[in-house]
C-alpha cells in the first residue's frame, strides 16, 4: 500500500477544508463580487485591492496576522474566547478562515467578472418585467452568471488544496485536525521518506492538472448575452 | 392622462420638461439624439430618477419628488421596449414571453399569449432559442412580451433603430396593428420622421432637453416655428376617410376630415367609412391661381394661405396653407412666390403631386 493511514487522514481533511471553503466563499464573494461590479463608491477601489491581497502577499504574512488576530491575545480571539468558543488557531474552524481570507480573490474575481459581462441592461429588462430584485437574481443573474460561479468554484476549491503556508503559519501539524496533504508532503520530505512524498505529491499534480484542464477546456462555451 | 414633470442634470445636458399627454393613442418623443427623449422614457419607468420629478400616469403616481415618492420600476405597471430587443439569451422565446406573464396576478392580465403571439406573428418562433432569431423577429418577441405584462402604458425606445430598412418595414405593419387593435397608450421615442408619421397621433418635439412642442402630429407638423418643417422630408400627415374606389382606375378617395374636400390616390380596395392615414410632402405641393383643369396631377384643392417662412436655403420658401381646416406644407422657390406674389389670406389653388399612403 504506497499511501498510509495518515495520508488518507491527510486527503480526507483537505477534501473537508477546501468543500467547506468553497461553499462559504460562494456565499460570501457573491454579494462583494456583485457589489464591486455594481457600485459607483470610492470603497470601490480599496475593498477590491484588500480582496486581491491574497495573491501578492506571502502566505505567512497573512497567517502571521491571522495567528495574531486568533491567539488569546488578539481581537477575534478574545471575543471567541468570551463566547465560550477558545482560540482558533490550531484548530480546523480556524483553517477554514485562514482558507476563506486566502482563495477570497480567486472566487470573487471571476465572479465579479461574470457579473460585469452581464451589464445593467437584462437587470432593467427585468425590473420592466415586475421581476423585484430578488427575483432578478435568481432568475436572470444567477443563470447568465453560472459560466463564473464553475470557474469560481473550481478555483476556489484548488487553490486552496494547493495551500501550505497560512496553514503552517495558523494550524501546525496537528493529525486530523489540521494536517493536510501538502503538510503531510512537507513532513514525509522532512523524515526523508521519498516515496510517500513521491505518492502524494504525483496525486496532487494529477489533480491540479486534471482541474485546470477541465476549466481552460470549458472556457469555449461560454454562453453570451445578446 | 399622463403627465410628467422633469428635472435632471448630468454634466452637459439638462433635462427640464413639463408635459401632458393624452391618455391614449401613441405619442411621440421625437428628436435629435442628444435631445433627451431616452432620459424621459427612462425616467417614466424609473430606470432613471430625476432629482426633480413628478410623474402620473392615468391615476396613479409613479413619482413624486416632494413627497418623497418613487415607486420602483418592478412595481409600475408599464411595458418597455428597448432599442436593442435584449431578449434573456437562457431562455427560449416561450420561456421569455412567460418572463413577465406570469408575475402579473390573473385577474391583471388583459393580453394573453395566444393574442399576444398572434399579433406579432411570432407563434412559429416559441420554442426557438433568442440566438437563432433575426433582429427583427427578436423585436417583435421583444414588444410581445413587454406588452403581456398587460402595461397601463407602453414605452418604446426607438424599436426599429437598430434594424435595417427592410426589417422596419416588417415590423411597421405590426406596430400599427398594435396602434389600431389595442387599447394601450404608447410612448414611442424616435428620430425618424417617417416612423412617427406613421404611428403617432400626438408629437412631442424635444430639442437639448426641453420640450419645443407637444400637439396633435396633423397640426404640429405644419407649424412652421419648428425645426420639423426645414427637412427635406417636412411634410404633413392626413387622416382621412376612404368615401369612394375606382376600381378601374384603381383610385381611392379620400376624403378630409370636416370638409367635402377630398383627394385620390392609387391603392388597392378598400370599404368606405374606413381610416386611411396618409402623408404629404411639402416638396410634392406646387401652387397655382388658378384651378388647372387640363393636367396629369390628380389633386387640386383650393387653399388658402396662411403664412411663410424661409426654408433651410435661400431659394426656397415654405408656405402653410388651410384646405378647409386641413393644413398643408408648399415648398416652393422663391421666384414663383414673388411670381404669384403670394401672401397671408390669398385664395389659391395647391396641386398635389404624391401622397404617399402610410397606413
Amino acid at each position: 500500500m504506497p499511501l498510509s493511514s495518515a495520508d488518507f487522514s491527510a486527503i480526507w481533511l483537505t477534501l473537508k477544508l477546501a468543500s467547506l471553503t468553497t461553499v462559504i466563499l460562494l456565499i460570501i464573494g457573491t454579494p462583494i463580487a456583485l457589489w464591486l461590479s455594481r457600485t459607483r463608491s470610492w470603497l470601490r477601489g480599496p475593498v477590491g485591492a484588500i480582496v486581491a491581497l491574497p495573491l501578492v502577499l506571502p502566505p505567512t504574512v497573512i497567517g502571521f496576522y491571522l495567528l495574531l488576530a486568533l491567539g488569546p491575545n488578539g481581537y477575534i480571539g478574545q471575543l471567541t474566547q468570551s463566547l465560550g468558543l477558545g482560540t482558533l488557531t490550531f484548530s480546523f474552524a480556524g483553517l477554514v478562515i485562514g482558507s476563506v481570507l486566502y482563495s477570497m480573490p480567486f472566487v470573487v474575481q471571476p465572479l465579479q467578472n461574470a457579473f460585469s459581462a452581464i451589464g445593467t441592461r437584462p437587470l432593467e429588462v427585468a425590473a420592466t418585467l415586475r421581476a423585484n430584485p430578488w427575483d432578478t437574481f435568481f432568475s436572470v443573474i444567477l443563470p447568465l452568471a453560472r459560466p463564473g460561479f464553475i470557474t469560481a468554484a473550481i478555483l476556489g476549491f484548488a487553490h486552496t488544496v494547493g495551500e501550505f503556508g497560512v496553514v503552517l503559519m495558523i494550524g501546525g501539524n496537528i493529525p486530523d485536525k489540521t494536517r493536510v496533504v501538502s503538510v503531510q508532503i512537507y513532513d514525509h520530505v522532512e523524515a526523508m521518506e521519498y516515496a510517500q512524498a513521491h505518492w502524494l505529491a504525483g496525486a496532487m499534480l494529477v489533480f491540479s492538472f486534471a482541474v485546470l484542464l477541465a476549466l481552460y477546456s470549458s472556457r469555449k462555451t461560454k454562453a453570451g448575452w445578446s | 392622462m399622463i403627465h410628467m414633470r422633469l428635472k435632471l442634470k448630468y454634466s452637459g445636458f439638462a433635462l427640464d420638461v413639463d408635459l401632458q399627454l393624452p391618455g391614449r393613442g401613441v405619442t411621440a418623443l421625437y428628436g435629435h439624439s442628444g435631445s433627451g427623449k431616452t432620459t424621459c422614457l427612462r425616467c417614466i419607468a424609473g430606470l432613471e430618477r430625476a432629482e426633480q420629478g413628478f410623474i402620473q400616469v392615468n391615476d396613479e403616481i409613479w413619482q413624486d419628488s416632494d413627497q418623497q415618492v418613487f415607486v420602483p420600476p418592478h412595481k409600475r405597471a408599464l411595458g418597455y421596449v428597448f432599442q436593442e430587443a435584449s431578449l434573456f439569451p437562457h431562455l427560449s422565446v416561450l420561456a421569455n414571453l412567460e418572463f413577465g406573464l406570469k408575475r402579473i396576478p390573473k385577474q391583471q392580465r388583459r393580453v394573453d399569449m395566444t393574442h399576444a403571439t398572434e399579433l406579432l406573428g411570432i407563434g412559429h418562433l416559441l420554442d426557438r432559442h433568442p440566438q437563432h432569431l433575426s433582429g427583427g423577429e427578436r423585436q417583435r418577441v421583444g414588444i410581445a412580451r413587454a406588452l403581456l405584462t398587460s402595461p397601463k402604458l407602453l414605452l418604446m425606445d426607438e424599436p426599429l433603430a437598430a434594424l435595417d430598412s427592410q426589417r422596419k418595414g416588417e415590423i411597421l405593419p405590426y406596430l400599427q396593428r398594435l396602434h389600431d387593435e389595442l387599447d394601450i397608450p404608447v410612448l414611442y421615442v424616435s428620430h425618424s420622421q417617417d416612423e412617427v408619421a406613421r404611428l403617432a397621433d400626438h408629437i412631442v418635439l424635444l430639442s437639448n432637453g426641453k420640450a419645443l412642442a407637444s400637439g396633435p402630429i396633423g397640426e404640429t407638423l405644419a407649424r412652421l416655428d419648428l425645426p420639423l418643417a426645414l427637412g427635406d422630408d417636412a411634410g404633413v400627415v392626413i387622416e382621412g376617410h376612404v368615401s369612394a374606389y375606382d376600381p378601374d382606375y384603381q383610385l381611392l378617395t379620400l376624403q378630409l376630415p370636416g370638409t367635402a374636400l377630398s383627394i385620390r390616390v392609387t391603392h388597392t380596395p378598400m370599404d368606405t367609412g374606413q381610416a386611411l392615414r396618409c402623408k404629404v410632402q411639402a416638396r410634392d405641393v406646387s401652387l397655382s391661381l388658378h384651378g388647372v383643369e387640363q393636367s396629369s396631377i390628380l389633386n387640386r384643392l383650393p387653399v388658402t394661405v396662411i403664412s411663410e417662412m424661409g426654408a433651410d436655403n435661400a431659394a426656397h420658401v415654405l408656405i402653410r396653407l388651410d384646405a378647409a381646416g386641413t393644413p398643408l406644407l408648399a415648398r416652393i422657390t422663391r421666384y414663383s412666390r414673388d411670381q404669384l406674389s403670394v401672401h397671408p389670406g390669398q385664395q389659391l389653388w395647391a396641386q398635389i403631386k404624391a401622397v404617399a399612403v402610410l397606413a
